[in-house]
C-alpha cells in the first residue's frame, strides 16, 4: 500500500463537496472539500506529499547501471556518456551545459561513428525514474514495429542530459535520425513521464521547432503500445520526408485526432 | 557587504557628464530617425573604484537584482558592489535618454519601433525633466495619484518602467502599483478597486471535454472564473479547439454566467476559428519583448493585428470591450536565444509594449513557469512577479499573475503564499484558479480556487461585480464575500448542466 493511500482518511462529511462524484471524470484535484477558506488537513497533506514526490524525482540519482543492465538483457549494445554539467545543481542552473557532451565523451563517440539510420539516446532529464522505468520497454516496442531494415546504432545512455544533447551524439555517430528518450519535468500528479524527441539530420544548433515530440509516455498516460505506434509511424515518415519539425507536426496532429 | 563600507560612506559622483538637451528629447519621440544620438558610456565611482557600463543595455542588466537567467546570459553584475554602482549610475540617467538610446536598435526590431513610434510626448511632458532616480521619488510621492499615473502611462516606455523598478524594493513596487488602476471589460469588469478576479484554468491531459467541464464546475462552485475561463489545450489542432470553445460557450449560456472564455491556442489557430465563426471571445497569444523572440513564437505585429481584427469582428464583446489576452514571462526571450543582450526583466517589460497595442482584457505574467535557469528560487520568483505587475500597471495594462513554480525550482507553497499576498496588496487584477493548484496537463504548481478564498477572507477583495452578483444569486457565495456553507442546490444545478452537456444536447 502506498503512503498516499495510508495518509488519506475518509473526509468528515461536512468538509466534503456535494459534487465529489465528478472526481471520476478527471485526474485534476477537484472537490477537495473546504474548511473556511482552506482545504481539510488530509487534502492539505496530500498536496504536500505530491509536491514532495515531484521534488524528490528531480533530485533522484540516475541508476545508469540498472538501465544498462536492462538494455543489455535486450541484446543492445550500450554506450555511456555524460553531459558537460558536473552535477545536478549545475545541470539545473545551466541548461547549456546539459546540451553539450563532456569533451572526452564527444571524442569517444567520434571513434564509434558508422552508417546509421537511427540512434536512441536515453537521458535522465528532469526525471531519471522515467528513463529507467519506460525507455527499455518503449525501445523494444518501437524496434518490433520498424518494418523495413533500419541500421540502428548502439544505444547511448546520457547522464545530466537535455534534449539537444542528442544532436551532438547523433552528429558524432553519423546517424540520420535521433530519438531522445528523456524524463520530463515532474508534476504533482506524475513524476515519471517520458518524452520522445525525434530529430532529422542531428547537428549542433538544431532548434526545438525542428523536432517532433511524443509526450507523457507512461502506462497511466500514453501507454507503451500507443507511443510505439505513433513513434514508429513518425520515424517512417521522417525517413520518407527527410525532415522533422513544424510541417510534420500538423500531419501528426491530424493523424492523432483520427486515430 | 561589510568588506567595503566605503560603498555607503564614500563620496559618490556620476561620471556621465553628457546630457541630452531636453527639447531634443521630447522632439525625438516623433522623429527618431533624424536624431543623431551617439550614445555614451555610463559610470559611477564607489570608494575610489570606477565602474563603467558600455551602454544603456549593459547598465540596465548590471543594475538588475540577481537573476539566474541574466547569469546564464552572462549579463549580471559580477559583484554586489557593481550591482549597486550600476543603480547609482542608472538613477542619474534622464528618462529622455530612453527615447534616444534603445536597448535593441530601432532599425532592426519592430518592438523597438512600436515603443518609439507609439510614444505619447504630451503624456511624457510632466515627467520629461526627471532622471530615473527622480522618477522613483515622483512615483512614491503621495500627491502622485491614480489620475496622474493613468495620464502618464502612454508617455512611459517599457525601458523606463524596467529601469525605475530596478531601483525599487518590494514595498515600493507594491505601493506604486496599488496606486495604478486599470479597468477592462467584457462580460465582467476587471480591475476595479477592492476587487480580485480569477482565471479558471480547468486543463486536462487529453483535452477531455467532460474532465474539463468537471474542473470548471468545481471552480465556479468555489467562486472562480470572472477574469476568464481559460483552457490550455494539449493539442493546438483547430477541431479540438473549436469543440472546446463550443462546450465553454454552451456551459456559459446554460448557467447564464457572466464570464468570458478562451482556449489558449496560437493566434493563427484563433484566426482560422474566427473565420469559421466559432465562439471566440478572446484572442490569446504568448508575446515577448523582441521581434526575434516573437518570430520564434511564430508571430509578428502584422499577424497580431490581423488576429485581433478577426476576433473583434465577431462582435461578441460589448461596445468598448477588450478582446485580447496575452501571456508573458521573464526568460522567454532568452530561452529562444533572442534576448539581444538585454536583461530578462527589461525584455519582459518590452513585451508589455506589444500587449498595450491591443488594449487587452487581461495580461498575465506566468512568473515561475519556465524554470530555475531563469528564476532560480522563491526569492527570485517573488520579486519577478511583483516587478512584472508593477511595470505592467505603470504602462497601463490589466496585469494578473500566474503565481507558480515548477518542481525543479527552489520554491514551495510558502513562497507562493508570499507572492499571492503581496500581489493582492499591490492590487493585482487577477490570479489563476487551478484545482488543488496542480495543473495536471502542464505539470506545474499554480494557485488554487482556495487560494483566492484565502485572499478574499484576509484582504477583503471581492470578485468582479457582475460575477459576484451571479455567485450570490446562485447561492454559491453568501452575500458577504464568502462561499456559502450549503452549496447543494447550486451543485445540483451545475451538475445537471454537465449531464446535459455530456448528452450533447
Amino acid at each position: 500500500m502506498s503512503a498516499k493511500e495510508k495518509s488519506v482518511p475518509t473526509l468528515p462529511r461536512d468538509a466534503m463537496d456535494p459534487w465529489h462524484a465528478l472526481r471520476a471524470l478527471t485526474p485534476a484535484r477537484i472537490a477537495l472539500g473546504r474548511v473556511g477558506a482552506g482545504v481539510p488537513t488530509s487534502r492539505h497533506l496530500e498536496l504536500q506529499l505530491a509536491q514532495a514526490r515531484a521534488k524528490d524525482a528531480v533530485w533522484r540519482p540516475f541508476d545508469v547501471a540498472g538501465l544498462e543492465h536492462a538494455l543489455l538483457a535486450d541484446r543492445h549494445e550500450v554506450i555511456r556518456v555524460h553531459s558537460s554539467a558536473r552535477d545536478r545543481r549545475e545541470y539545473l542552473a545551466r541548461p547549456d551545459f546539459g546540451r553539450r557532451l563532456a569533451a572526452a565523451d564527444g571524442e569517444t563517440l567520434a571513434t564509434l561513428a558508422g552508417v546509421y539510420d537511427l540512434v536512441f539516446v536515453v537521458g535522465d532529464g528532469l526525471a531519471s525514474l522515467a528513463a529507467e522505468r519506460h525507455a527499455p520497454t518503449l525501445i523494444r516496442a518501437v524496434m518490433e514495429r520498424l518494418g523495413t531494415p533500419w541500421r540502428v546504432a548502439p544505444i547511448v545512455v546520457a547522464e545530466l542530459a537535455r534534449v539537444a544533447l542528442a544532436d551532438e551524439v547523433g552528429a558524432a555517430l553519423g546517424a540520420k535520425i535521433t530519438v531522445m528518450l528523456i524524463g520530463e519535468r515532474p508534476g504533482m500528479s506524475a513524476q515519471d513521464s517520458l518524452g520522445a524527441y525525434v530529430t532529422w539530420a542531428p547537428r549542433l544548433g538544431r532548434t526545438d521547432a525542428e523536432r517532433n515530440c511524443v509526450s507523457n509516455v507512461r502506462p497511466e498516460g500514453l501507454g507503451y503500445e500507443a507511443a510505439a505506434r505513433t513513434l514508429s509511424w513518425l520515424l517512417q515518415e521522417v525517413r520518407r520526408r527527410e525532415q522533422t519539425g513544424v510541417s510534420l507536426r500538423i500531419v501528426a496532429d491530424a493523424r492523432q485526432l483520427s486515430a | 557587504m561589510s568588506r567595503d563600507t566605503g560603498l555607503f560612506t564614500a563620496m559618490t559622483q556620476p561620471t556621465s557628464s553628457h546630457r541630452a538637451p531636453l527639447a531634443n528629447t521630447i522632439a525625438s519621440s516623433s522623429c527618431h530617425a533624424e536624431f543623431a544620438w551617439e550614445g555614451h558610456i555610463f559610470g559611477h565611482v564607489v570608494a575610489g573604484r570606477r565602474y563603467q557600463f558600455a551602454d544603456l543595455r549593459t547598465l540596465l542588466a548590471r543594475a538588475t537584482p540577481l537573476r539566474a537567467g541574466d547569469q546564464l546570459a552572462g549579463l549580471s553584475a559580477t559583484s554586489e558592489e557593481e550591482r549597486v554602482a550600476a543603480r547609482f549610475a542608472l538613477a542619474d540617467v534622464p528618462l529622455s535618454t530612453f527615447l534616444m538610446e534603445l536597448v535593441v536598435p530601432y532599425e532592426d526590431d519592430e518592438v523597438s519601433r512600436l515603443i518609439i513610434d507609439g510614444h505619447d510626448a504630451a503624456a511624457f511632458a510632466p515627467i520629461a525633466h526627471l532622471t530615473v532616480g527622480g522618477f522613483r521619488e515622483w512615483l512614491l510621492t503621495a500627491s502622485t495619484r491614480e489620475a496622474t499615473l493613468t495620464a502618464a502611462a502612454p508617455g512611459i516606455t517599457p525601458e523606463m518602467a524596467a529601469a525605475v523598478s530596478k531601483l525599487m524594493r518590494i514595498q515600493e513596487l507594491v505601493l506604486v502599483a496599488r496606486k495604478c488602476r486599470v479597468v477592462t471589460t467584457f462580460r465582467t469588469t476587471i480591475g476595479l478597486s477592492g476587487r480580485l478576479s480569477t482565471r479558471l484554468q480547468p486543463n486536462h491531459p487529453s483535452d477531455d471535454a467532460h474532465g474539463i467541464a468537471a474542473s470548471i464546475i468545481d471552480g465556479l462552485l468555489c467562486g472562480s472564473g470572472d477574469a476568464c475561463i481559460g483552457i490550455n489545450p494539449a493539442t493546438d489542432a483547430p477541431d479540438t479547439v473549436a469543440a472546446l470553445l463550443g462546450m465553454l460557450d454552451s456551459l456559459r449560456q446554460r448557467l447564464d454566467a457572466p464570464v468570458q472564455s478562451c482556449v489558449l491556442s496560437h493566434a493563427t489557430t484563433t484566426m482560422e476559428l474566427a473565420r469559421r465563426d466559432a465562439p471566440v471571445d478572446l484572442m490569446f497569444q504568448s508575446v515577448a519583448g523582441t521581434e526575434a523572440a516573437n518570430r520564434s513564437f511564430g508571430i509578428s505585429l502584422a499577424l497580431l493585428d490581423e488576429a485581433h481584427d478577426a476576433v473583434r469582428s465577431l462582435g461578441r464583446a460589448p461596445p468598448g470591450g477588450n478582446v485580447t489576452y496575452f501571456e508573458t514571462g521573464q526568460g522567454s526571450a532568452l530561452s529562444a536565444d533572442a534576448h539581444r543582450g538585454v536583461d530578462q526583466q527589461t525584455c519582459e517589460a518590452r513585451a508589455y509594449a506589444v500587449a498595450r497595442r491591443y488594449a487587452p482584457l487581461l495580461v498575465n505574467t506566468v512568473v515561475g513557469f519556465i524554470g530555475p535557469e531563469y528564476l532560480y528560487d522563491g526569492k527570485q520568483i517573488v520579486r519577478a512577479g511583483l516587478e512584472d505587475h508593477f511595470c505592467g500597471k505603470l504602462l497601463g495594462l490589466p496585469m494578473g499573475c500566474d503565481v507558480c513554480h515548477t518542481s525543479h525550482a527552489e520554491a514551495d507553497e510558502d513562497d507562493m503564499d508570499v507572492l499571492l499576498t503581496t500581489l493582492t496588496v499591490a492590487g493585482c487584477s487577477y490570479i489563476m484558479g487551478v484545482p488543488g493548484a496542480d495543473d495536471v496537463m502542464l505539470h506545474y504548481r499554480s494557485s488554487s480556487f482556495h487560494d483566492a478564498l484565502y485572499l478574499r477572507e484576509t484582504l477583503g477583495v471581492r470578485p468582479a461585480p457582475e460575477f459576484e452578483a451571479w455567485l450570490n444569486a446562485m447561492g454559491i457565495f453568501d452575500g458577504a464575500n464568502r462561499v456559502a456553507d450549503a452549496r447543494t442546490i447550486a451543485a445540483s444545478i451545475v451538475g445537471e448542466q454537465l449531464r446535459l452537456l455530456s448528452r450533447g444536447s
